[in-house]
This record gives structure tokens, C-alpha cells and sequence, in this order.
């Protein structure tokens, strides 16, 4: 499996992808929508973890540019706020296929992701 | 009793929850990162159980990490405090550098998912200003608010201060996008009534790319000579 990290924090997805990478699972990061875009260009993916918020083209948006270069790609958010209800409304109008709530466990994402991958 | 659907108040609560909604979101980037460093952390002892080496470097760059998490959260905290205690009393005498200070680390995650860049320059003379901080803070934010959408090529917005016997000027610059916006969209009626409070003015040079808050040293003294 090969996952695209995209959020603001740096900190945050270089972390994520080492935590990833050690679970043998291959992990990229950027920290905006044109780096993002740029990495999906260049390389493939099975799937994406978008922050919601972040700089210049936003979360929502940026997975609406990312389906249209590779349809087959799944989608999980990350998010500060909300509510799970928020979500629900939100995944139903956007078509992402989660939401999650930060902080997020690892456990939680990799159990998202395969989750995903098997659908 | 309060009016709600008075502009005044309806633009204070607005503010108050921009800005709360603002630093709970920096917090919980704060705790996620701290959390996968923890994680990271629990990851290498694992590891190292297992018999493979951890290398110390990568040890020190995790405590690192968090150890500026801890420092951005205490800035954050420092800043949400600032702003708690900015409605202590209507009229008080400040520091008008830590009060810029304070309006651009609130701005701040504003500023960053708009990818601009906000340089407070200040001049050596700190000037205090005997104003309403809470007011001041709510104008500063909304004259940088709009601010944000104008800048030139370079993204960057430069903010400054001067001040003589009688005002303060506050000036923000870089504003190479700025055009003559109608009065509905800036000053508005929210930022007409804060100058209004403020006793301050505002003047928008379009050709230099600039917008400055004039405002008197002590609005107390303008309140005076007006009644």
C-alpha cells in the first residue's frame, strides 16, 4: 500500500509517514495542495489522508483534483473539529469514505486504511 | 441587557470566536503531533526489544519535536490568555508593541492558510496607548483580515507602528492587491463601529499599497473633548 499524508503540520505527517513506514507501509507527505499535486504527478498511490484545512487549495477540493488524475484512489480526513454527526454529513456531500478525529491513533488510521483497501 | 443583533456586539462574538475557534485548532495540531511523537517514541522501545539498533540521533529529533510542541503551546496559551484578560477593563493603559504582537501570533494560522506572511516590524520607541485592548485587538484583526486577500506577489505584509505627542499610526504594508473596496466590504459597519470606540481612523493608500489606523494616545481624553 502506498499512502499519500497531506496536512499543514510537518511535524505532524513526517512523523506519521516514519510510524507508517516501520508497519511496512510506504508513505509520502506534503504540507499543501501543490506539493501534493505535484507527488501525485510523480508517483502512484493507493490512497490519501487529507487534513481538512490547509494552505491554499483546501482538503475537500484538493480530493476533488486528486480524483480526477486517479479515480481508483480511496480517502481518508483528518480534522480538528467537529462532530462524528458533522462527519457524517460531511462524508455524504464531500464522498470521502472517513473521517477521523485528531488526534488520531495509529491503530485507528491503519485499521481505516485496511478497511478501505478491502473495499 | 445585551443587544445581540446590535453590530457592535454581534462583531465582538464573532471575533472572540474566531480567534477561540482558531487556538483550539493550533492545540489539537499541538497534541497530534505530540501524540505520534509519543507513539514514535513507544515505536523505537519496541523495536530496540527486539534487538534492532535505535540510533540516538533519531532519539534526540523526537524529543526535540517535542520539546518545541511544548513551547508552541505555551505561546499559544500565552496568547489566549492575553486575550481572556484584554476585556478586564473597557479602558486601559498598554503596550501597543505587545499588543501588535499579540493580534499577529492571533493571525497567525490565518495568515498561514492563506500562505502569507506577516513581519511585524517595530521601531524602538514602544509607545502606550490608554484604549480598549479588546476593541483594538477585534480592529487589528479585521483591518488584517481583509489585509490577507490583498497582498502582492510576494505575499508578505508588513506591519508597523509610529507615534507623536498626540496618536499612534499603525501601518500595514505590502498590500499590492489593494483596491478600492466598497464600504460593505471594508470598513464595514462592524469596523466603523470599533473605530468609533477606538476614536481611531482609517485611510487606505491604494497606489502605495498600504492601510493605516490613526489612533489617539489617549481615548479617554478624545471621549472628553467630544462630550
Amino acid at each position: 500500500m502506498r499512502v499519500l499524508l497531506v496536512d499543514d503540520e510537518q511535524e505532524l505527517v513526517e512523523t506519521l509517514a516514519e510510524r507508517l513506514g516501520i508497519r511496512g507501509i510506504e508513505a509520502r507527505w506534503a504540507t499543501n495542495g501543490d506539493a501534493a499535486l505535484e507527488l501525485i504527478d510523480q508517483e502512484d498511490f493507493n490512497l490519501a489522508v487529507l487534513d481538512v484545512k490547509i494552505p491554499g487549495i483546501n482538503g475537500i477540493n484538493l480530493r476533488k483534483m486528486i480524483k480526477e488524475k486517479c479515480p481508483q484512489m480511496k480517502f481518508i480526513f483528518m480534522t480538528g473539529h467537529g462532530s462524528q454527526d458533522d462527519f457524517a454529513a460531511g462524508s455524504a456531500e464531500t464522498g470521502v469514505d472517513y473521517y477521523l478525529l485528531k488526534p488520531v491513533t495509529i491503530d485507528e488510521l491503519l485499521h481505516k486504511m485496511n478497511e478501505l483497501m478491502k473495499k | 441587557m445585551v443587544d445581540c443583533t446590535d453590530v457592535g456586539n454581534v462583531s465582538e462574538l464573532q471575533f472572540f470566536g474566531k480567534m477561540t475557534a482558531s487556538i483550539s485548532h493550533e492545540i489539537k495540531n499541538v497534541m497530534a503531533i505530540i501524540n505520534e511523537s509519543a507513539g514514535l517514541l513507544e515505536d523505537y522501545s519496541l523495536m530496540a526489544e527486539k534487538g534492532m539498533p535505535i540510533d540516538p540521533e533519531r532519539l534526540k529529533v523526537v524529543s526535540n519535536r517535542v520539546t518545541m510542541q511544548i513551547q508552541r503551546a505555551d505561546r499559544i496559551a500565552k496568547n489566549m490568555n492575553s486575550l481572556a484578560h484584554s476585556v478586564d477593563e473597557f479602558h486601559k493603559s498598554i503596550d501597543l508593541r505587545e499588543t501588535l504582537e499579540l493580534a499577529v501570533g492571533l493571525s497567525g494560522r490565518f495568515a498561514d492558510m492563506r500562505s502569507v506572511r506577516l513581519e511585524f516590524q517595530p521601531p524602538s520607541d514602544v509607545p502606550t496607548v490608554i484604549t480598549s485592548p479588546f476593541h483594538l485587538l477585534n480592529l487589528i484583526w479585521r483591518v488584517l483580515d481583509f489585509a490577507m486577500d490583498a497582498p502582492g506577489v510576494e505575499k508578505t505584509l508588513g506591519l508597523t507602528y509610529d507615534a507623536d505627542a498626540e496618536s499612534v499610526k499603525i501601518r500595514l504594508s505590502g498590500l499590492a492587491s489593494l483596491t478600492n473596496a466598497p464600504e460593505t466590504v471594508f470598513p464595514a459597519a462592524g469596523e466603523a463601529a470599533l473605530l468609533r470606540i477606538l476614536g481611531a481612523t482609517i485611510y487606505q493608500d491604494i497606489k502605495g499599497g498600504e492601510i493605516n489606523l490613526v489612533l489617539p494616545k489617549d481615548v479617554r481624553q478624545q471621549i472628553t473633548a467630544e462630550s
